[in-house]
């Protein structure tokens, strides 16, 4: 009797322990589970909207895909209209890897000094100041090409300074906080032991950092290098403001040229939807959409090297 | 040629006020095994440290006294550290292996110090791997990656590492807390042959261990070298009772 009294006490107790739990938990999992529904639905959405238009051009006004990629004229009011895209896949390459190879060697370089040379006062001063960079909007950085480096270029090469180096060197200031944070953390993540035995063995600091840090950590500066330049190959203001946004190949640095970006922003505002000229700058943001998951895809490769 | 010992003299270590380790000496002979034991945070690993001149690596550190190995004073700021870590080898608790391949491991050393021949290096590589028992699991991988070793494999490469460098000394900081019994055993194996050829210190916590592989052991307490003795008589019959108390597990 009285045991049975106990035992049932223990059971309603448990249950009463039990219940809020068990709600608690499913309104996180339906909470959690929604939050992640609406962010899948917004980026399907997006994908079909872009590939929708993007391929209408293709479709309904029967452009050849073959032509507007390697097409090298773009006269979309034309008659009849030329859709040749090509001069701002150039555009857009040549600008973003420039930059890339003008800001890489610096932000590793820089996070180098931080986590290396000068650990403490590094991380917790400078960093902070690089990533202060990465809040400057992107027409700041445009308004300073065009007033400083765009002169500048003109003083010092032929030409009118506008172009894709100048193009590029704005681009690099603005990929830089994104290279040296994602440099920074990865060498800062470096099992200590490994910098240790290196210095055991007699290496000097240097032989450690070229030997045996630089290399450890490759596959993570290359994803901080390859999200940077994503990040410039999807910029169009700063671009659009020091580039000239001539539609043609240029033959030098220092020539006006025009990127995918710079394209869509500056004739989406004069085309009317529906219309050929307008599906074409869709078509360009679908090579610009694809690009960037080429670039997410070569990241997650890197970071799939890195965890090995 | 590697049968030189170690003097130390008065050495001290501060980080920045606090005082680490307090005025030991302490003398290391040739072809033995001499145990650092002590409850956690006794000083042990710092001075295991202060012996290369691996406290160099953090900021904030002061070491004074003297080391000597042969007539050389290892404390002295004069010194290249440079070359005076290649004559005395450090292996830590966790194996940490370079990101490379077995071969490079081994082959990092040599060529720093010089060795480009690779017929040279083969040889280095070969006899390290041999010495550290990890020739015949590896002879045939030794392009792969290091990583893809086992942990206690890991930790015998580590050890093959730091002898390719041909040391007089070898530091090892509880070499064998990380590992398997079985692979445990493999390590004082390797110890117990080591010792034909050089002076070892090994920091343990493992009392049986300190027993097993050691020919002395020294036992700290609160940054002081309480006793130093060899280990048949610190075990059985230690003259301090502060040892007496740690061995017999009354603390610590």
């Amino acid at each position: 009797m009285e045991q049975s009294a106990v035992k049932g006490q223990k059971t309603n107790s448990k249950s009463a322990f039990m219940k809020p739990h068990i709600r608690e938990e499913w309104v996180g999992r339906v909470y959690t589970f929604v939050c992640i529904l609406v962010l899948i639905a917004t980026i399907l959405a997006i994908v079909y909207f872009v590939a929708s238009k993007g391929l209408s051009t293709f479709i309904t006004n029967g452009v050849n895909i073959g032509d507007l990629l390697t097409g090298l004229k773009w006269d979309p009011e034309g008659e009849p209209a030329v859709f040749g895209a090509l001069p701002f896949i150039f555009g857009s390459f040549s600008t973003s890897l420039l930059a890339a190879l003008i800001a890489a060697p610096l932000g590793c370089c820089a996070a180098i000094f931080m986590t290396q040379i000068m650990p403490g006062a590094g991380r917790r001063f400078m960093q902070p100041v690089i990533e202060l960079l990465a809040g400057i909007p992107s027409v700041v950085y445009g308004f300073v090409g065009l007033s400083v480096i765009v002169p500048m270029l003109r003083a010092i090469f032929p030409g009118q300074g506008i172009g894709i180096l100048a193009g590029s060197l704005v681009l690099a200031v603005m990929i830089l906080p994104t290279i040296t944070s994602i440099a920074t953390d990865a060498l800062a993540a470096l099992p200590g032991g490994l910098k240790e035995g290196s210095f055991a063995l007699g290496a000097t600091r240097w032989q450690t950092i070229y030997r045996i840090v630089l290399p450890t950590t490759l596959p993570a500066l290359l994803t901080g290098v390859v999200l940077g330049m994503a990040r410039a190959f999807g910029e169009a203001l700063a671009v659009q403001m020091v580039i000239g946004n001539a539609p043609h190949i240029p033959r030098s640095l220092f020539e006006s040229a025009s990127t995918l970006t710079s394209a869509i922003t500056l004739s989406m505002g004069n085309t009317i939807s529906g219309t050929a000229h307008n599906n074409a700058l869709w078509s360009l943001a679908l090579i610009l959409l694809t690009m960037t998951f080429i670039f997410v895809f070569i990241v997650r490769v890197l970071e799939r090297r890195n965890h090995r | 040629m590697a049968t030189t010992g170690m003097k130390v003299k008065d050495l001290s270590v501060f980080y920045g006020e606090k005082e680490a380790v307090k005025k030991v000496s302490l003398s290391f002979s040739p072809k033995q095994v001499t145990a650092l034991i002590g409850p956690s945070g006794c000083g042990k690993s710092t001075f295991l440290r202060s012996l290369n001149r691996m406290n160099d690596t953090i900021g904030g550190v002061k070491t004074t006294g003297e080391i000597w190995i042969d007539d050389v004073n290892v404390n002295d700021p004069s010194v290249d550290v440079v070359e005076l870590r290649q004559q005395i080898g450090m292996v830590w608790q966790r194996p940490n292996p370079f990101h490379k391949s077995i071969y490079e491991n081994i082959a990092f050393g040599p060529r720093y110090h010089g060795i480009k021949n690779k017929k040279k290096l083969d040889e280095i590589v070969e006899d390290s791997l041999r010495r550290a028992a990890l020739w015949n699991e590896t002879k045939d991988r030794l392009h792969n990656s290091a990583l893809a070793l086992s942990g206690g494999q890991q930790q015998r490469l580590c050890i093959a590492r730091s002898i390719a460098v041909k040391p007089k000394v070898i530091l090892m900081d509880e070499p064998a807390s990380a590992l398997d019994p079985v692979s445990t055993s493999k390590i004082e194996e390797l110890i117990a042959e080591l010792k034909k050829e050089y002076c070892i210190v090994i920091v343990t916590h493992n009392m049986q261990q300190a027993a097993r592989v050691s020919d002395r052991t020294a036992f700290f307490y609160m940054g002081k070298l309480i006793e130093t003795d060899d280990t048949d008589k610190m075990f059985t019959n230690p003259s301090e009772k502060e040892t007496d108390d740690y061995i017999s597990g009354r603390f610590g």
